[in-house]
């Protein structure tokens, strides 16, 4: 309920929104331009965790628990999607021998 | 056990052994395959005999429904009356015989499992067609004898030397098949139409009922029609010239295929239809003068061919054109008759010749052999009981029902029986020839053939000489009245609930000492010609010309009435020259320019868009949030 006392002592939705809203960005231009699988994957991180930030604060100025709920999802999902994403990843380092995505370029029709 | 039970047990034992040979045959020593095959049929046969002999009633066994639609019920259902047991001893008798002598021919072959699998499955086929109760399992069993036998004809199709004409001779024998095959199903479906069913029994009591009114063309139709496919099953003109080089095949495989069973289904169309063919006499006159025709023309070629088989196969031909005599006459009996005695000695001419082949180290040209009586003597002596037998010789089976055959032409007009008895004299003519050049006189092959010549081993003379026997005494099962007044016409009275209700036999009217004549002037005929035959080629020692030195008649029947080379020119080659031309302006120019040219548009398309696949992970990525972006401005600006 941390989140609710910040809400209450003043600071309003919109400072929420602008800053998932940045987080997100960061994240999208971070798996657009790095070319560091592993700062790909951080960035992947980045984009649902300025979801799950979004969420809490629509809930709390809702008043309702329902999306805080759902937040816990996210991250479980998420959590499982990383260790899925690491150990691609892994393999295809020992594949490659780099972690540049820039490489991983057998998709090429 | 009733005949309920055993019934399909007939028919199933058969397809068990095809079924084990086939898929298990390749772990199986030879002596085993051929066991397996030879006894199942012959436990089908002594099951069939038992049947034969509990029947008093037909007996419909139903097994499955094949198809059920609204008005037409069609079941595969078995029918087991005197007719179809008949048939089926005759099938699986001389089936299991010639399973037993090919163990003995076979033995050397490397498909030895393959040819027993394939004679199971045509011995399956074939009880399928006669035991069937409807047109439609008649129709089953017609296409599968069809394969089998297209199966075995082209059994050698990879022999370095005759592989590519023993594959020509197979497709022959099916593509000419078909075109009966046709006629028979337009019948079935004209069946139909008119009766509204397919059922013998259904049929039979809608055509004999006193209220029913004759369809006249109608039933000329369907009884031209099913006789369509007869003469493409029982080789007779137009569609006869497959049979001669349906010899291309094992000869077991001639002798049971093409000349005890499967050319006899036409035969067994007919007499199961009887109560049709007396509603279209305009068809029964058709049948009889082809009948006629073919008898003549098919004993005609027989005279001055040299290959052992063929002179047989035209032989087989020649027979059937007077069993179609016989049906056209309506003598439906005579025909069984005939059919069953020519099963016995047809087949035991053609195992005959086997043997003979299998002595001669593979040599099937008369004019090379010679002199074979004292080196096989077994086979020399049933051959030459099979050769009386097919001439009419007093006293063995073919006198009775060739002759029963010869009084029924008689009765009807004395032209015809003239013309009959002139083609009876030609088989004996040609019948003579081929004996005594075969076995008399001096050996004509190579040293090397002469070295190897040996009697056959005894599971292929033993089938020689239980068709020897049963071709000597075969006559007594419809003996005329004349001798025996109690057993007379044993198989006439069998099957008096197949036939419809003709008078049961026109030779009892004529006078019997009518019947003595025409039994004389037979015997007289046959014994002449065995006299003269004897005096030209064994005595004067004469021996068939080369073939460069034929002239007149002599080279218009060696090179068998130029048949094929006509309908060469006038089927074959007229297809040829359209599928040629059809290549050419249709096929290249308008066909492979469009299936082509879809493909190269996907081809140039796919050349385009898999520019946009770079396989960097970032322009994917870009792409997807463009789609994202696009559409949320999409429905920013709907809104």
């Amino acid at each position: 309920m941390v989140l609710a006392t910040m809400l209450e002592s003043g600071v309003s939705l919109e400072f929420y929104i602008i800053l998932s809203t940045i987080l997100f960005t960061i994240g999208v231009l971070g798996v657009l331009i790095r070319r560091n699988a592993i700062i790909i994957l951080m960035c992947v991180e980045l984009m649902l965790n300025a979801v799950n930030l979004l969420m809490a604060a629509f809930s709390t100025y809702h008043g309702t628990g329902d999306a805080q709920v759902f937040v816990f999802f996210i991250m479980v999902v998420a959590a499982a999607e990383a260790t899925v994403g690491l150990s691609i990843l892994v393999l295809l380092y020992r594949n490659r021998k780099t972690v540049d995505v820039g490489m991983f370029n057998k998709l090429k029709g | 056990m009733s005949v309920e039970q055993l019934l399909p047990l007939v028919l199933l034992l058969p397809l068990i052994g095809g079924f084990v040979n086939g898929v298990f045959g390749n772990k199986l020593p030879k002596t085993v395959i051929g066991s397996i095959a030879t006894l199942l049929v012959a436990a089908s046969f002594f099951l069939a005999l038992s049947i034969f002999f509990q029947l008093d009633k037909a007996v419909e066994v139903k097994l499955f429904t094949i198809i059920s639609l609204e008005g037409l019920n069609l079941d595969a259902k078995l029918l087991a009356d005197n007719l179809s047991i008949w048939m089926t001893l005759i099938i699986t008798g001389i089936g299991s015989l010639i399973h037993l002598f090919s163990m003995g021919y076979m033995s050397h072959d490397p498909g030895y499992r393959k040819f027993f699998t394939y004679l199971n499955l045509f011995i399956f086929s074939m009880l399928i067609l006669v035991l069937g109760s409807n047109y439609f399992m008649l129709f089953f069993g017609w296409e599968g004898v069809g394969i089998c036998s297209y199966l075995l004809i082209g059994f050698h199709y990879s022999d370095a030397q005759k592989g590519f004409l023993n594959g020509i001779a197979a497709r022959k024998a099916f593509i000419m098949n078909r075109v009966g095959d046709l006629g028979l199903l337009i019948g079935l479906f004209l069946l139909l139409k008119q009766f509204g069913t397919l059922e013998y029994s259904e049929i039979a009591a809608i055509a004999t009922a006193d209220d029913f009114v004759n369809p006249t063309w109608m039933l000329f139709g369907i009884t031209m029609c099913l006789f369509i496919g007869a003469t493409g099953k029982s080789a007779q003109i137009p569609l006869f010239t497959w049979l001669p080089d349906a010899m291309a095949g094992p000869t077991p495989v001639s002798a049971l295929i093409h000349a005890a069973t499967m050319v006899t289904a036409g035969i067994f169309l007919t007499v199961r239809s009887n109560y049709l063919f007396e509603l279209a006499p305009d068809t029964k006159t058709v049948m009889l003068y082809i009948g006629l025709a073919t008898s003549l023309v098919a004993a005609f070629i027989a005279l001055r061919q040299n290959d052992i088989k063929k002179v047989l196969a035209y032989s087989t031909v020649s027979q059937l054109g007077l069993l179609f005599v016989a049906l056209g006459l309506g003598a439906y009996t005579a025909a069984m008759f005939h059919v069953t005695t020519h099963a016995f000695f047809k087949a035991l001419l053609f195992l005959g010749s086997g043997s003979v082949i299998h002595a001669m180290s593979d040599e099937q040209d008369i004019r090379k052999m010679g002199g074979l009586k004292k080196y096989i003597p077994t086979t020399h002596w049933t051959f030459l009981i099979g050769t009386l037998a097919i001439t009419g010789f007093p006293l063995l089976s073919g006198f009775y029902s060739k002759d029963e055959i010869l009084g029924y032409a008689f009765a009807e007009s004395i032209p015809l029986y003239l013309v009959l008895m002139f083609s009876v004299l030609l088989t004996a003519i040609y019948m003579f020839r081929m004996y005594f050049l075969v076995f008399h006189g001096e050996f004509r092959g190579s040293e090397e053939q002469k070295h190897h010549l040996h009697e056959s081993p005894a599971n292929m003379t033993v089938p020689l000489i239980i068709l020897a026997v049963l071709s000597v005494f075969g006559g007594v099962l419809n003996l005329p009245g004349l001798f025996l007044h109690d057993q007379a016409h044993y198989m006439t009275h069998l099957f008096e609930h197949n036939v419809a209700g003709m008078d049961l036999i026109h030779m009892e009217h004529l006078p019997s000492s009518t019947i003595l004549v025409l039994m004389a002037v037979a015997v007289i005929s046959c014994l002449a010609v065995l006299l003269v035959s004897y005096q030209v080629y064994v005595k004067k020692r004469s021996l068939p010309k080369e073939d460069a030195q034929l002239t007149g008649w002599e080279k218009v029947s060696a090179n068998k009435l130029y048949i094929d080379e006509i309908y060469n020119a006038l089927f074959v080659r007229p297809v040829e020259w359209l599928s040629e031309k059809g290549y050419r302006f249709f096929e290249v120019a308008i066909l492979n320019g469009i299936v082509f040219g879809i493909a190269k548009g996907f081809e140039t398309t796919g050349e385009v868009v898999k520019k946009w696949q770079s396989g960097q992970v970032n322009w994917y990525v870009l792409w997807m949030i463009s789609g994202i972006v696009g559409l949320i401005i999409y429905y920013l600006v709907k809104i």
